[in-house]
């Protein structure tokens, strides 16, 4: 069985800082991870590997220090690491992303056919949870979005059967391999390296490929060209004019305090209080 | 990243937005409506709400999309569809729209795009929208700005200007689609306000079919399991939530965010490092990678008001922050704040709500 996993390098966003007057990220020193939702991807897919055998092929596009983040991947178990790293592809949107990494994918299947794609659910810098269904309706495969767990893959028979978390309840779904996946988060515990692994990790060689070994054929769809939505404006969120009024626990008892609050609360939202009386009437 | 207001992207990259000729005659603004089991879910209604605003603003009309299986109530959705604002509604009904599947739902709302062309489409950003949305922008090859917090009409060039958060919520990006049609946009439950509705308004339906038969269609439903109810975490539609963060201290403490909660009817929400301690369930998460909640009233115990939880509670109504720590940053938006230890301040506001209630629906009056 061949998984491709795309993963992506993103800042750790619990790092960055806004610069309080340019409102710029300040990207200076703030780390890169995998995107965290995608090692579920990961895990689930090394899963797969355990019980089927095969390869688990992890694929990202991004500049040339995401080489680290495939590496890390590598790590944990895959056994071989594509980096689709060009300066065309600078400027990507969803749309153009998803057509790169779709003739990536591809030209990995040219090399051995590819029976399942994992996506993350999505990332945590573009958050937009639109590459996947992207990648999977320009390879013409079968979407699985939100998926809470695999329930049976018959590899003979080509089948899959998963559960996938839908508004209000959980729908269980049957297909066709090969599919698409995108890994809902907190599905599974992603496993720590192994000494082996490690070790491999360190001296694999991370393949890297620019558009031409990426199989891009129309140079009009990826990158900024190939990206229909603009960016017209980047700011900062704006601070609420009025400042909260504050009531200060020193000057007076909790209960004078708990008091006063429920006072102003009720006379500015009298709504509030009439509808908390409607309910302990009934 | 760049910083500064693009004032003429034309021609950045070699790029074209200049608006095709063809694309033109796109006129008119699209809510998907999302209905399951019966109901119509509330997200599609919010919607309907701002896209009234937007359509009022170009000039253009509104329109409903209803796709579902031959038993289900579209007329009645589509009926209240006018009563939020839509014009008109199309309606399309086959025996394999019956039950949420991405591949003849695509298909649907994808040939409904050709035919009637519209400028706008909004979708709600839930696992069945954008779902839908990431493969019909594919399809049509078009712009989709995913999670919009605000939706607006440049109007320089009348393109749709989404606002959205970025890089976790630090940032917020207005992002456009000028030379694609139609401009696509996703929102989630809650980001917009309720609209009224005017049960008098009416509209025009629209009816059709999709041609596809169940035997072209590669992914079978096998089952669906409802949540049970005993575990339904209505938060996004609470009226009222107590929220604990990480200044809780311990589990044990969340008791006292229970009790006031209890006392109000609400429900109860945390911040992200509470539910990763696993002292709630990961429902009960407000935030960027929460919730989006719009109670009337919100109360903010121990929780600093990171910008990632911020983001999903500043449209409440009346937001109270209880912090030990005077500079908190939740005090920059919250409406009330206390300055004390929370481990003794939700007591003492617990027993005054229950006192107050007491006392007002006994008929007397309350001392202050
Ligand atoms: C990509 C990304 C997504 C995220 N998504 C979310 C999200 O959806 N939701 C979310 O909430 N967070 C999210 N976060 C995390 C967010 O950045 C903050 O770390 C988090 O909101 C802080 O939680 P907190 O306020 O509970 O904890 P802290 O920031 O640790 O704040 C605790 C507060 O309690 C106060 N305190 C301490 N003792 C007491 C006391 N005795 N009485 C009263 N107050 C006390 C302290 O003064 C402090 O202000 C995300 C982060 C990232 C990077
Ligand atoms: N540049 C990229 N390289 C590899 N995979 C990506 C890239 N961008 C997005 N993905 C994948 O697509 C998923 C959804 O991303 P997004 O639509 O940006 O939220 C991620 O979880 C990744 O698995």
């Amino acid at each position: 069985m061949h998984i491709v996993v795309c993963i992506k390098q993103v800042p750790d966003s619990a790092q960055i800082r806004v610069h309080p007057v340019t409102n710029t990220i300040m990207r200076q020193g703030v780390p890169a991870i995998v995107n965290p939702y995608d090692l579920f991807a990961l895990e689930e897919a090394l899963r797969l590997k355990d019980r089927f055998g095969g390869r688990v092929t992890v694929l990202c596009m991004g500049p040339p220090q995401a080489e680290d983040s495939l590496r890390k991947c590598v790590s944990f178990g895959a056994d071989d690491a594509i980096l689709v790293t060009d300066r065309a592809f600078a400027g990507a949107d969803t749309l153009a992303t998803s057509y790169a990494l779709a003739s990536a994918i591809r030209q990995i299947g040219r090399e051995q056919a590819v029976d399942l794609v994992f996506t993350g659910k999505q990332t945590v810098d573009g958050d937009t949870a639109q590459v996947g269904p992207g990648i999977a309706k320009r390879l013409g495969l079968q979407l699985l979005t939100y998926v809470s767990r695999i329930v049976e893959l018959d590899m003979d028979a080509k089948k899959i059967v998963i559960e996938r978390r839908a508004e209000g309840g959980v729908q269980v779904l049957r297909t066709a391999v090969p599919c698409l996946i995108t890994m809902l988060e907190n599905t599974n515990e992603l496993r720590f390296a192994s000494m082996p692994s490690m070790i491999n990790a360190a001296r694999v060689p991370i393949r890297r490929w620019n558009k031409d070994d990426a199989g891009i054929e129309d140079i009009e769809k990826i990158g900024l060209k190939g990206s229909p939505t603009v960016v017209s404006k980047v700011f900062g969120p704006t601070p609420r004019t009025e400042k909260a009024e504050m009531l200060a626990v020193e000057e007076s008892s909790l209960r004078d305090v708990s008091l006063n609050l429920i006072q102003r609360l009720f006379t500015r939202h009298p709504g509030l209080e009439q509808q908390l009386l409607e309910r302990s009437d009934a | 990243m760049n910083q500064a207001t693009v004032k003429r992207p034309a021609g950045r990259g070699g790029r074209n937005l200049e608006l095709p000729e063809h694309l033109k005659r796109y006129k008119g603004v699209w809510v998907f409506i999302e209905h399951d089991r019966g109901h119509v879910h509330q997200v599609s209604w919010e919607l309907m709400g701002a896209a009234r605003q937007l359509a009022d603003t170009l000039g253009a009309e509104v329109a409903g999309v209803l796709m579902g299986g031959p038993d289900e109530p579209l007329e009645t959705f589509a009926q209240e569809a006018f009563g939020y604002g839509a014009d008109l509604c199309y309606v399309t009904r086959a025996p394999v729209l019956a039950g949420y599947r991405n591949e003849p739902f695509t298909r649907g709302l994808t040939e409904l795009v050709n035919t009637y062309q519209p400028e706008i489409m909004l979708l709600g950003a839930t696992t069945m929208g954008r779902d839908l949305a990431g493969s019909v922008a594919t399809t049509l090859q078009t712009g989709l700005t995913a999670d919009c917090t605000e939706l607006n009409i440049d109007p320089t060039s009348r393109a749709l200007a989404a606002t959205r958060p970025t890089f976790g919520g630090s940032l917020l990006c207005t992002i456009m689609t000028l030379a694609y049609r139609p401009q696509m946009a996703t929102v989630r439950p809650r980001v917009m306000p309720m609209p009224k509705k005017d049960a008098t308004r009416s509209g025009r339906i629209i009816e059709g079919t999709l041609d596809l038969a169940e035997s072209e269609i590669v992914t079978k439903l096998l089952d669906f399991i409802p949540d049970a109810s005993s575990n339904k975490i209505n938060l996004a539609y609470a009226d009222i939530i107590v929220s604990g963060g990480k200044g809780m201290k311990k589990p044990e403490n969340f008791e006292l965010i229970w009790n006031l909660a209890r006392v109000l009817g609400a429900e109860v929400g945390a911040t992200r490092p509470v539910v990763q301690a696993g002292w709630v369930e990961a429902e009960r998460q407000v935030g960027q990678t929460g919730k989006t909640v719009r109670p009337k009233l919100y109360i903010a115990a121990g929780i600093s008001g990171a910008i990632q939880h911020r983001v999903g509670m500043e449209g409440a109504d009346a937001i109270v922050a209880i912090n030990s720590d005077p500079n908190a940053p939740i005090f920059d938006f919250a409406h009330y704040g206390i300055v004390g230890n929370a481990m003794t301040v939700l007591p003492a506001l617990t027993e005054a709500f229950r006192a107050h209630l007491a006392a007002r629906s006994a008929g007397g009056v309350v001392a202050a």
